[in-house]
């Protein structure tokens, strides 16, 4: 059968649409994106009309999900891992509930911190819902695994976490589709009609059945097609791969003659007997996991009675995604001498795109600040957040989505006047409403200035939740009219900018500074999409 | 093979033309790429393997790759430690500069000069004044790595002729044009 040449992430969306899901819901985030991007531009998804509008949040993402789910549909959630922090309220507590329909949180990692925050490992957040998790090993299972998510979710009536990382998502391999495409469920309610209803009386009853599912749960990871003992002669050593750990593994046996037993892990919870089994049978064992060192902790325990080796131990890096050298050296291979960078080779950084709007702001900014004294200004995440780099060095703090308004509302309190917070419109509308509120209701002395490019810019442009409604969520919210002010950031304006900075640092109250230009890559790609349906157009 | 450039240059479309070559004629592939943060006019790389028998890994191991294909000269040398004892260079000698502290380009030619095996190539001019299309250059590039590709050449044309069918006849002759002068350049100057 001919095969599709697909992106990790991009099986996956083929494989849930072919797996009969009925919605997509999720929040742009590197390397989850293109998930939800694939199916808005899929023929396929439009004709059976799977919903895959973007949400405003991670949260409201997975609470929608989980909404289908109760209406007996299948539906999928997507995020990047630190998304699944927004949506962990929801995420724990749909572990209780349980699903009707079948739901599958797809999570992406991104170790290495490619373009993330942190390096958290998903897994750990299964084993904390003690839902069963995913994590295929290259883009077939993916394609595969996530129908066969779906099947499991319903079998066993919870929702399927399935953990992939940028390495799988990013990277593009020939996928066979299966040759049937299954039907979406019928609209169809919980049997039980008190399942979603966690009152405490309800929510014990729910946590004592989730915690008698877990023997089921292993049985299944224990049967799996995805996990698999593979016996071998020399049992000086074992090997426990999980993901693309597996990978990496065979990258240094190319003729599938690795000479030790190997446990692949595709599936959790971990399989037990397969694990007994390599521990009892030899000497030591290496583990290898793309991410933190989950199954090595366990296996090594504090009483340390396993002779276990991996991250912990130093045979491989604490940190950082796994590559197919390092896992060489673990296995004892001399690796290949090879060329050294030349010096004269300079960093490259990624900045702002010429013309960028942000430029605008933080040049203006840069000056007013001055007057004032560095060190007060909270950014967010997004473009902007590269104005940390020269030549702006123009902000303080990245920390999570919405941050800026509540820090600077903190720094504030503590009597750092004023503070400034900067935070784009999708951003805003994400996490940064709730904490305008705070600062609103308190009347606190914050400038927030809402860099405004219409779009939802460093994951690609996509659709931004806060689109022509900035103004008017902010006097909702209680920010006061005349403290309001819409400005265009061109270096035309740039004194009028300051103008209106100075004044307002002044205000010993909120103001919302709004800068709207749209960015320069939106604009761009706009204007291709314009000129190709108007080419169509005049075709016609 | 390790394709390099800056975020926004376009080597994905390479990418694509190798993939599509590579899985329409049955063989194995994978191509890892970045997305994200670095798009912004950082640096960025694909990894690009092709196979006749399965691939596990989707990054290239040190000293793994046959060929580093360059669209920037400073970015063929940042891959340097990927590159196979024996393995070709072969990178445009056009600089983007989009940072204070690049190179100076003498210093810079001469470090690529001084390695065992390259081709350096300015595909901006070829594609300019040879193809005809500045925008072609990506396909110059192919072309130049082409006779260090153990893929026939005719399946680098129909690649190309895939990926921009869309796009009209125009087009992909221009591209496939492209990709015959950056072939011619590099048979003559290797
Ligand atoms: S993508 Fe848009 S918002 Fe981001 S740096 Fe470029 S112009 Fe600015």
């Amino acid at each position: 059968m001919q095969k599709s040449l697909l992106l990790g992430v991009e099986a996956i969306a083929q494989g849930a649409i072919d797996g009969g899901m009925s919605g997509v819901y999720a929040y742009p985030g590197t390397p989850s994106t293109e998930i939800t991007e694939y199916i808005q531009h899929s023929k396929q998804a439009k004709e059976l009309n799977i919903h895959s509008d973007w949400a405003a949040n991670e949260k409201t993402a997975m609470e929608s999900a989980l909404g289908m789910s109760y209406a007996g549909k299948r539906a999928m959630v997507c995020m990047k891992h630190v998304g699944l922090n927004v949506a962990a309220d929801c995420f724990m507590n749909a572990a209780i509930t349980g699903a009707n329909g079948g739901m599958l949180i797809v999570v992406a990692d991104d170790p290495s911190m490619h373009s993330s925050q942190n390096e958290q490992d998903s897994r750990v957040y299964g084993k904390f819902a003690m839902m069963p998790v995913l994590e295929p090993s290259n883009q077939q299972e993916a394609y595969d695994m996530a129908r066969f998510g779906f099947e499991l979710s319903e079998a066993f009536e919870i929702p399927v976490l399935m953990r992939i990382t940028t390495r799988l998502a990013h990277s593009r391999a020939g996928v066979a589709r299966s040759a049937e495409v299954m039907v979406q469920n019928e609209l169809k309610l919980p049997e039980d009609k008190v399942q979603f209803v966690l009152l405490p009386a309800i929510a014990r009853k729910r946590y004592k059945k989730l915690l008698s599912n877990q023997e089921k749960f292993e049985a299944a990871s224990e049967d799996s097609a995805y996990n698999a003992y593979t016996d071998a002669a020399d049992k000086s050593m074992g090997i426990i791969a999980c993901g693309l750990g597996y990978n990496y593994l065979m990258e240094n046996y190319p003729d599938g003659d690795c000479p030790y037993p190997v446990v692949k892990i595709s599936q959790y919870p971990i399989p037990r007997t397969m694990i007994k089994k390599i521990t009892g049978e030899c000497s030591k064992v290496l583990v290898l996991e793309e991410g933190y060192p989950v199954i090595e902790e366990i296996l090594k325990g504090y009483l340390e009675k396993e002779a276990v080796i991996g991250r912990l131990d130093g045979t491989l890096s604490r940190d950082g995604e796994l590559t197919p050298d390092m896992v060489g050296r673990a296995l004892g291979f001399k690796i290949e001498e090879s060329l050294e960078i030349p010096d004269i080779v300079a960093a490259r950084p990624p900045a702002l795109c010429v013309g960028c709007s942000h430029i605008d702001v933080y040049k203006a900014l840069n000056e007013v600040i001055a007057e004032y004294g560095e060190g007060r200004v909270f950014a967010d995440i997004g473009c902007y957040t590269l104005g940390a780099l020269p030549p702006f060095n123009a902000i303080n703090s990245c920390v999570d989505m919405g941050a800026s308004i509540t820090m600077a509302k903190g720094a504030a309190d503590a009597g750092l006047i004023p503070s400034v917070a900067v935070i784009g419109d999708s951003t805003f509308t994400h996490s940064g409403m709730t904490g305008l509120l705070d600062a609103v209701n308190e009347k606190t002395p914050i400038t927030v200035i809402i860099s405004d490019n219409e779009s939802i810019s460093m994951t690609g442009g996509q659709k931004s939740s806060a689109k022509g409604k900035l103004e008017s969520i902010c006097e909702g919210l209680g920010v006061e009219k005349e403290h309001i002010h819409v400005l265009l950031p061109v270096p035309k304006k740039h004194d009028e900018i300051k103008e209106i900075f100075r004044k307002e640092f002044e205000y010993k109250g909120v103001s919302v500074i709004i800068p709207r230009r749209v960015c320069v890559q939106k604009n761009v790609r706009d204007q291709k999409i314009k000129k190709a349906s108007m080419a169509k157009a005049a075709k016609a | 093979m390790v394709i390099a450039g800056v975020g926004g240059q376009g080597i994905l479309s390479i990418a694509a033309a190798l993939g599509s070559a590579a899985l329409d004629n049955d063989l194995y592939m994978k191509q890892a790429e970045t997305h994200g943060m670095s798009q912004r006019g950082g640096d960025v790389q694909s990894f690009m393997r092709i196979s006749d028998k399965p691939i596990y890994s989707d990054l290239i191991p040190k000293g793994g790759a046959d060929i580093i294909l360059s669209v920037e000269p400073m970015e063929a040398l940042r891959y340097l430690p990927y590159l196979k004892k024996g393995g070709y260079v072969v990178t445009n000698s056009t600089p983007f500069i989009n940072i204070t502290d690049y190179p100076e380009q003498e210093k810079l030619e001469a470090t690529i000069k001084a390695l065992p095996n390259y081709v350096l190539i300015d595909a901006d001019r070829i594609a300019k004044e040879e193809v005809g299309s500045a925008r072609a250059f990506n396909f110059v590039m192919l072309g130049a790595a082409s006779p260090f590709i153990d893929v026939p050449f005719e399946y680098l044309e129909e690649g190309i002729r895939k990926i921009f069918a869309r796009k009209g006849e125009e087009v992909v002759d221009m591209n496939i044009k492209a990709l015959h002068a950056g072939r011619k350049f590099s048979q003559e100057n290797r």
